[in-house]
């Protein structure tokens, strides 16, 4: 066991595959000299070379555009796009080509990208810094979406994404980024789609992934002992495990979703769906979402009001119990 | 800044050979037979396509007509270790490469998004979106390089697609790589109904110096002289000099697809003066004037054609539609438990009809 940041447990995760698999390589804006500017490659390219760890001009379309042509070559290539709200410009390549290049050569080609994005608000950042756009290509088949939460899952599931011959969409939890935890070099439990118990409790699941884990377990702190909230930690926003939630909310009875997306049709609108088809005669309550109004990420100094918080989740637990 | 463009050529209207110091070229008897051959199955391929399209046969069709010079003559530069990322109109770079012609149409017919395989051509998927296909070539190109690999990537895209950012960023990224690659433009003065004046003040093939490397306009209705500046390109890109742009001056005598309509946007005289500019018959007159073909040959070639023609037809009307579930085929690599359970719910949807009855 190590205790590490969740920056340096991913910085270590890169190192090693980087170490193990002569065909990765990766390319990003300040990724080699400079260490990428959250310092998740710090040191790379001076340990594996600028063959391996590629500084690239300032262009996202560019940096996708050019890795899938490396993957159809047989590298793989991972890719740092610098900030979520920078993604836009790659996301004809992502969709029109990434996604489907697979399909369309009928199973002829692999695209073993995994594509690296710091996402979510919190940390004071200006405009297009603090975005959640995951569901964007969570909606967008041939892509494999997920997030850790925890510096353990940082390192092993940015490991499965690498190893995946799938295209993957591995979203980094920026505010996370400093919590130190322990992680398990040795080994993981879960595949790379598998959702994990964070909490287990008996009244209600909420149900979270990247940023808001740590929020909906500090809310579940708050509502002890009076209510045991079962917290499940998604991970895999595409393809979801509707099964680990189902048992949950089979057992709770009731559910609800946060994550700091926009409410309207986010990713807490296909998990009520699904839930709602599945367990309507156990469910005591509706699924309840709570997540980020229908406006543009606000400026920083107001952001509080945007992300949801302990206060509005427990709201929501509240409301749940008034059914 | 550029005051002029040269445009190379090696072959007059009228069929006489130039020579041009940059350009030395000298094929034998048999090998400009063997590109007039070329192009005149590619065309008669393209004639036969359309016609499909208009029995129903296909979907939609992109005529290459008046283009087969600047396909054949680009196709016929490459050697085996070189690949090609086309966009959706290189059926006679198809051709040089030993694409199956059954295999374009099945995706013009809807039967699949691909057809054919990529490797083992060294000519990868049509691309229908324009511009990101040139990323691809790009980021191809510079993996070629890390591997020390032999060939070199050959990249086409259209006038219209010069103005899309995806082109412009791949130019930067080769050239900040010095990757192995040469762009190839056909210019072929029309994007659907856009004249290259709307994409472009400068010849495009100026726009190359601004990247830093070198820009070649060549008469793309000349065989000749497409297949001696896409060989120097290539091999210059081979040694390690990096990228080249070649814009191939053209012109689509066709409509941009069976879909369109040509006689709303330009003059029937343009067309005239480019049909002028034929590049078969150009390369016919020339084989005569060096008395390295007859009369018994071109009508060997014509017979060839219409049973290549034929054959095609054939083929195409022996295809049959694809099956249901293979939609759900090749979405994914590894294991995915979600389009697994909807695969099963609607396979069990079609055994319905079945057991219903």
């Amino acid at each position: 066991m190590t205790r590490l940041s969740m920056v340096a447990a991913l910085n270590l995760a890169l190192r090693h595959t980087l170490h193990d698999d002569p065909r990765l390589i990766l390319l990003g804006e300040d990724i080699g000299r400079h260490g990428g500017v959250f310092r998740v490659t710090d040191g790379l390219q001076k340990d594996f070379g600028d063959n391996r760890v590629l500084d690239t001009p300032l262009a996202e379309s560019g940096i996708v555009g050019t890795a899938i042509g490396l993957a159809l070559r047989g590298f793989r290539p991972v890719v740092e796009i610098q900030f979520d709200g920078f993604v836009y410009p790659a996301a004809n390549q992502i969709i029109s080509q990434l996604a489907k290049l697979r399909a369309r050569a009928e199973g002829r080609l692999h695209l073993p990208l995994t594509i690296r994005i710091p996402y979510g608000g919190g940390i004071g950042a200006i405009e297009h810094h603090s975005e959640s756009p995951e569901v964007y290509f969570a909606h967008t088949a041939g892509l494999r979406v997920v997030t850790p939460a925890n510096p353990h899952d940082a390192y092993w599931m940015l490991r499965q994404a690498m190893a995946s011959d799938d295209p993957v969409l591995f979203f980094e939890p920026k505010r996370r980024y400093w919590d130190k935890d322990e992680i398990d070099e040795a080994g993981t439990d879960l595949t790379l789609h598998q959702a994990r118990i964070a909490r287990p409790g008996e009244d209600l699941t909420l149900a979270a992934y990247g940023p808001m884990v740590r929020v909906c377990l500090d809310a579940a702190s708050a509502a002890a002992p009076e209510r045991s909230i079962e917290v499940l930690d998604l991970r895999s926003i595409s393809p979801v495990d509707f099964d680990t939630l189902e048992r949950s909310v089979a057992k709770t009875r009731r559910l609800i979703v946060t994550h700091e997306a926009p409410v309207r049709y986010g990713p807490g609108a296909e998990l009520a769906a699904e839930i709602a088809e599945r367990c309507f005669y156990q469910l005591h309550a509706p699924v309840l979402r709570v997540g980020a109004p229908h406006t543009p990420y606000p400026p920083a100094r107001v952001e509080q009001h945007y992300l949801p918080d302990l206060d509005r989740i427990l709201d929501a637990v509240d409301a749940s119990f008034t059914h | 800044m550029h005051d002029r463009t040269e445009t190379i050529r090696l072959l007059t209207v009228e069929g006489a050979r130039l020579e041009h110091d940059d350009y030395p070229l000298d094929p034998s008897p048999a090998e400009l037979r063997g590109l007039y051959r070329d192009m005149a199955l590619v065309r008669r391929l393209d004639q036969e396509a359309f016609t499909l399209q208009r029995q129903g046969e296909l979907a939609l069709w992109a005529p290459l007509e008046g283009q087969e010079a600047a396909q054949i003559g680009a196709g016929r530069a490459l050697d085996a270790a070189d690949h090609v990322f086309p966009c959706f109109r290189e059926h006679g770079v198809a051709w040089c490469r030993g694409v199956d012609p059954v295999d374009l149409l099945k995706m013009y017919r809807g039967s699949t998004h691909g057809g054919w395989r990529p490797e083992e051509h060294g000519f990868h998927l049509y691309s229908v979106v324009l511009g990101p296909s040139v990323l691809h070539a790009t980021g191809y190109a510079m993996g070629m390089e890390l591997d020390g690999a032999a060939g070199a990537v050959l990249s086409f895209f259209g006038d219209g697609a010069s103005s899309q950012g995806d082109v412009h960023e791949a130019c930067v990224f080769a050239a900040s790589y010095q990757a192995p690659i040469v762009f190839f433009c056909q210019n072929n003065q029309w994007a659907i109904s856009t004249p290259v004046a709307r994409q472009s003040r400068t010849p495009l093939s100026w726009r190359a110096r601004g990247y830093g490397f070198p820009g070649v306009q060549v008469d793309g209705n000349d065989v000749l002289a497409v297949l001696a500046v896409t060989r120097r390109a290539l091999d210059r890109a081979r040694a390690g000099g990096g990228p080249t742009l070649i814009e191939a001056v053209t012109y689509r005598m066709a409509p941009h697809a069976t879909s369109d309509d040509p006689t709303r946007y330009r003059p029937p005289a343009e067309v005239d003066l480019w049909r002028e500019r034929d590049p078969l018959e150009r390369m016919r007159r020339h084989l005569l004037a060096i008395d390295a073909a007859d009369d018994t040959y071109f009508d060997e070639v014509a017979a060839a054609a219409a049973d290549t023609a034929e054959r095609l037809r054939e083929d195409l009307r022996a295809l049959t539609p694809p099956d249901p579930l293979s939609i759900f085929e090749h979405v994914y690599a590894e294991e995915h438990p979600d389009l697994a359970a909807q695969r099963a719910e609607y396979a069990a949807y079609l055994d319905s009809f079945d057991t219903v009855k």
